[in-house]
C-alpha cells in the first residue's frame, strides 16, 4: 500500500504556537504541546514543527518542546527552522526529533545536504522549499521564513535538492499559505512530475476538498495548519492562548476567510470515502 | 513468566548503540512503560544483559562493520544464542539475515535464512524509495500472533510506520509474522524465531498501537 501522510503543521515563535497568513502576521493560539496532544491522539501520521523566528536568531529553539512531545508522542516528528550544520542536526535528533528541515542553510550551503545524507541517513533530510509565484509564472523560492528573495528557480531546486541527498520536499506556497484557497496545484504538479522522492504539500488547505485535488497532482503526503488549529480552538475554547489574548477573533466567529476547519478525524473520514489510501487507527 | 512486580526496573535492558541515530524514541518507547534502558557499546554490558532491543536506520555494510569495529558481533551472537529476548528493528531485523545485496553482498548476523534486497523504483506508480511512511501488516496465517508481541493486534489492516529502502526476502516462511506489499513486493515486515523478535517497521514510532507490541514484549517475560 501507499499511504497518503496527513501532518499536522505547527509553526513556534518561542512558547507559543502561532499562525499566519503567507507566512506573515503571526497570531498567538496557544501551548504547541497541548496542540501536539491532541493531533497525536486523533491519528495524525507526522508532527512537522518550523521555528518561524530560528532564522532570525540564528539558531533553533524547539529542543525542549520536542523533547517534551517525543515523550508521549510516538510517531514521526519533524523539526524545522534555523538549522544549519550537522551539529545542529545532531543535537536536534537527540532532542527527539526523526527528520530535520532545511531550507535556508540548503540553498545557501547546498553541500550541507549531501554532507547531512551521508551523515544521517537521506530519510532523515527533509528539503523545505518555501515558493511564491512570480507575474510571469515562474516559481521562485525563498527563505527565511518567505521573507528573503534568492533568485533561485523553485523547480529546479527541487531537483537539485534531490540530486544533493534530501529524503523528502515540503513544498510551501507563501502564496496559498494560511489563505485557505487551496493547494499551489500547478506548484506541486511540477514538481512531482521532476522528482522521485516524497513531496509534502504545504500552504493553502481550507476545505476537505483540497485533499483529493493534492493527491491528484501525485503530492505522497499533506500538512495542515490553519484548518486543524482552529478546528482545535473551536472545540476546546480553554486551551486558547489567555496570555496574548490574540484568539479574540475565534470568539467573534470572523477571522478564518476561506478557512472550514476540520480535524485529523474529519481528513482521514473524507479521504477513506474518496478510495485515498492512508493510515486510520 | 516473571511475575516481579519490580521487573521493569531490576531487569538488564539494553539498547545497542553502534553510531545508528534515531535511539531516542526507542529508549522514550522504555520509558513509557517504565523501563530504564542502558544505552551501550559495552560487550561485556550486552554479554550479561536480561534483554538486548538492537535498533539501527541506514546502511547493512556500514552496520556490520560498526559493529565488527566495536567488538559487538560476537556479544550479540551469545545472546541470541542464550535464548534472552531480542528484539530488532529495522535495520536490526535486516542484520538478522544471512546477506544482504546492498553494495555487492555483505554478510549478515546470518539467524535467518534469506537476503536483504533494494525496493525496485517505479515511478509511474507513484511508490518511492526509500519507502517513508505508513504502510499496513497482514497476519499471512490468522492465529499465529497469539504467542507473539502482535498478539492484540487486529490480523489485518493496522498500520505501521517504515523508513527503507531494503526488504527482507525471507526464505525461512516459518519465521513470517506479519507480510506487507510496497511496490508489488510483498515482504517480511515482522518476523519471530524462537527468542527473537524483529520488526522492519518503527513500532516506537507506529502510534498507540506499535506502542503496545512494546507492550506485550515486555510482558512476554
Amino acid at each position: 500500500m501507499n499511504t497518503i501522510r496527513c501532518i499536522a503543521r505547527l509553526d513556534v515563535k518561542g512558547p507559543n504556537l502561532v499562525k499566519g497568513i503567507h507566512l506573515e502576521g503571526l497570531r498567538v493560539l496557544g501551548k504547541p504541546e497541548v496542540f501536539s496532544k491532541f493531533y497525536y491522539e486523533q491519528g495524525a501520521d507526522e508532527l512537522f514543527y518550523q521555528d518561524v523566528v530560528a532564522s532570525l536568531y540564528e539558531r533553533n529553539g524547539l529542543h525542549d518542546l520536542i523533547s517534551n512531545v517525543a515523550k508521549f508522542s510516538f510517531i514521526p516528528l519533524t523539526v524545522g527552522g534555523g538549522i544549519r550544520s550537522i551539529e545542529d542536526i545532531k543535537s536536534m535528533l537527540k532532542a527527539g526529533a526523526d527528520k530535520v528541515a532545511i531550507n535556508t542553510a540548503a540553498i545557501n550551503n547546498a553541500e550541507l545536504i549531501t554532507e547531512a545524507a551521508n551523515t544521517f541517513g537521506s530519510s532523515t533530510i527533509v528539503v523545505a522549499i518555501e515558493v511564491a509565484k512570480q507575474s510571469d509564472g515562474s516559481y521562485l523560492a525563498f527563505t527565511d521564513n518567505g521573507r528573503e528573495y534568492t533568485g533561485v528557480e523553485a523547480i529546479n531546486w527541487a531537483c537539485r535538492a534531490e540530486e544533493l541527498g534530501a529524503g523528502e520536499l515540503v513544498i510551501t506556497s507563501i502564496d496559498q499559505e494560511g489563505t485557505g484557497e487551496g493547494y499551489d496545484y500547478e506548484l506541486l504538479r511540477r514538481i512531482t512530475s521532476k522528482v522521485s522522492i516524497p513531496v509534502v504539500a504545504h500552504g493553502g488547505a481550507g476545505k476537505l476538498e483540497d485533499i483529493k485535488q493534492a493527491v491528484d497532482c501525485n503530492a505522497n503526503a499533506l500538512a495542515f495548519g490553519s484548518v486543524l488549529h482552529y478546528d482545535f480552538l473551536e472545540n476546546n475554547a480553554s486551551f486558547a492562548s489567555e496570555d496574548e489574548g490574540n484568539t479574540e477573533f475565534l470568539k467573534k466567529g470572523t477571522g478564518y476567510g476561506k478557512i472550514n476547519p476540520f480535524s485529523i478525524g474529519d481528513i482521514k473520514s473524507y479521504m477513506v470515502s474518496n478510495q485515498i489510501p492512508c493510515r486510520t487507527i | 513468566m516473571s511475575h516481579d512486580m519490580n521487573n521493569a526496573t531490576n531487569m538488564k535492558l539494553i539498547i545497542v548503540d553502534y553510531g545508528s541515530s534515531n535511539l531516542f524514541s526507542v529508549i522514550n518507547a522504555c520509558n513509557y512503560f517504565g523501563y530504564k534502558a542502558n544505552v551501550t557499546s559495552d560487550p561485556d554490558i550486552i554479554k550479561n544483559a536480561d534483554a538486548v532491543i538492537l535498533p539501527g536506520v541506514g546502511a547493512f555494510q556500514m552496520a556490520m562493520k560498526r559493529l565488527e569495529k566495536l567488538n559487538l558481533i560476537s556479544p550479540l551472537k551469545e545472546i541470541i544464542e542464550s535464548g534472552k529476548p531480542f528484539m530488532g528493528i529495522c535495520l536490526g531485523l535486516q542484520l538478522l539475515f544471512e546477506k544482504s545485496e546492498e553494495f555487492g553482498a555483505t554478510n549478515g548476523l546470518g539467524y535467518i535464512k534469506g537476503t536483504i534486497r533494494k525496493f525496485p523504483s517505479d515511478l509511474n506508480k507513484n511508490f518511492k524509495v526509500p519507502q517513508i511512511g505508513w504502510n499496513s501488516i497482514t497476519n499471512p496465517d490468522n492465529g499465529n500472533w497469539e504467542k507473539s508481541p502482535l498478539k492484540t493486534l487486529r490480523s489485518r489492516g493496522e498500520f505501521m510506520y517504515f523508513v527503507h529502502s531494503y526488504y527482507a526476502d525471507i526464505e525461512e516462511r516459518k519465521a513470517i509474522l506479519s507480510l506487507t506489499t510496497y511496490n508489488e513486493v510483498n515482504y517480511c515486515s515482522s518476523l519471530q524465531k524462537e527468542n527473537i523478535f524483529a520488526a522492519q517497521f518503527h513500532p516506537e514510532k507506529s502510534g498507540k498501537k506499535g506502542l503496545e507490541i512494546y507492550k506485550n514484549w515486555f510482558n512476554s517475560f
